[in-house]
């Protein structure tokens, strides 16, 4: 996060120091895209925020603590896939879950599908790419974590 | 006219979903108050985020050369555009969210679908601030089999994806679609 603020400013101000007109168009650029892009943003996070809501994280460690591993992998895939959750708050669920007894494979395929495939953020997704393309990221991205789970099955032994 | 009247109407909602948190706050009810926690602690991490990638997505506008992106994420980049996109990815923040204005800039200075898309996976399985915060909460070798594994994944994936998807003559909305 701050690293992102210092390259912002470090290349503001050398920007600046070059040539002070584009910079200000830079600016006026960045500013109407983001206030183009404000409504759709805020329905996602309202929509985010909801759902958050209709999926606490005991729900979550009740359904993934499963005994039949390849059911808890496709609940972890179908969580990971239409909850979104900011960084700080999935890595500790993550540990939690891994307390209670589930297992690395579980854990790989919820945080992967988690990152890669947005349900809820799909509509900005097809917004900039196309609905198309947004679908059919989505689903290799699916199957993708799904793989990733099943790597982490045959080398949970190490960890 | 009737764009006005779509807006207002979601703006209303919007405006009913605020007073849902406030009231929900005021007489302590619950879903209300998750509700209204998570929507704040969310927006805040976008309030964050977002200002600073538009500025850059300004900036990146103004200053780079479409011929320089064509060079090393277009046709003529080969497969050191897809180490370029990892590099790219690696200090965002946010998630894929904000990564997608960035992506559409890319595009449109040039870069190919191909490399769109890894960038785009890149961004999901290999972000610096993420990867921290996973090895300290799951371990070190948890990481490692991750992005290891993930990796070819995400590059032949985006490669198999794009090349389907140029070869039909696909190509993205010019601007945000604004429904």
């Amino acid at each position: 996060m701050q690293f992102i603020y210092i390259l912002t400013v470090v290349s503001v101000i050398l920007s600046f120091l070059v040539d002070s007109k584009k910079t200000k168009r830079a600016f006026k650029i960045g500013v109407k895209k983001l206030w183009k892009i404000t409504p759709p943003f805020v329905s996602i996070i309202v929509a985010i925020s909801i759902v958050l809501y209709l999926i606490p994280n005991d729900l979550i460690v009740r359904y993934l603590g499963g005994t039949k591993s390849y059911l808890s992998i496709l609940m972890a895939l179908t969580i990971g896939s239409v909850t979104v959750m900011p960084g700080p708050v999935v890595y500790p669920l993550c540990k939690i879950l891994l307390s209670q007894g589930v297992s690395y494979s579980v854990i790989a395929a919820f945080s992967t599908s988690l990152m890669m495939v947005g349900v809820v953020t799909f509509p900005v997704e097809s917004a900039y790419f196309g609905k198309k393309f947004a679908f059919l990221r989505n689903a290799i991205s699916l199957i993708m974590a799904f793989i990733v789970a099943i790597v982490f099955a045959f080398v949970s032994g190490w960890l | 006219m009737d764009k006005i009247k779509q807006i207002s109407v979601k703006t209303v909602m919007f405006i009913l979903f605020l007073i849902f948190l406030v009231a929900s706050t005021l007489i302590d009810f619950n879903p209300g108050v998750i509700i209204s926690k998570n929507f704040t602690s969310f927006s805040m991490e976008m309030i964050k985020v977002l200002p600073p990638i538009f500025i850059l997505i300004g900036l990146f506008d103004v200053w780079v050369k479409r011929e320089t992106i064509e060079k090393h994420l277009g046709e003529g980049g080969g497969l050191k555009s897809y180490l370029w996109v990892f590099i790219l990815a690696a200090p965002m923040a946010g998630g894929l969210l904000p990564s997608f204005p960035i992506a559409h800039s890319l595009y449109k200075k040039g870069a190919r679908l191909t490399v769109i898309l890894v960038f785009l996976g890149a961004v999901g399985i290999g972000r610096v601030p993420m990867i921290l915060f996973e090895s300290t909460f799951l371990g070190v070798k948890f990481s490692m089999i991750r992005i290891i594994a993930s990796i070819p994944l995400v590059i032949v994936s985006g490669i198999f994806l794009g090349r389907k998807l140029e070869k039909e003559g696909y190509t993205l909305p010019k601007d945000v679609i604004n429904k």
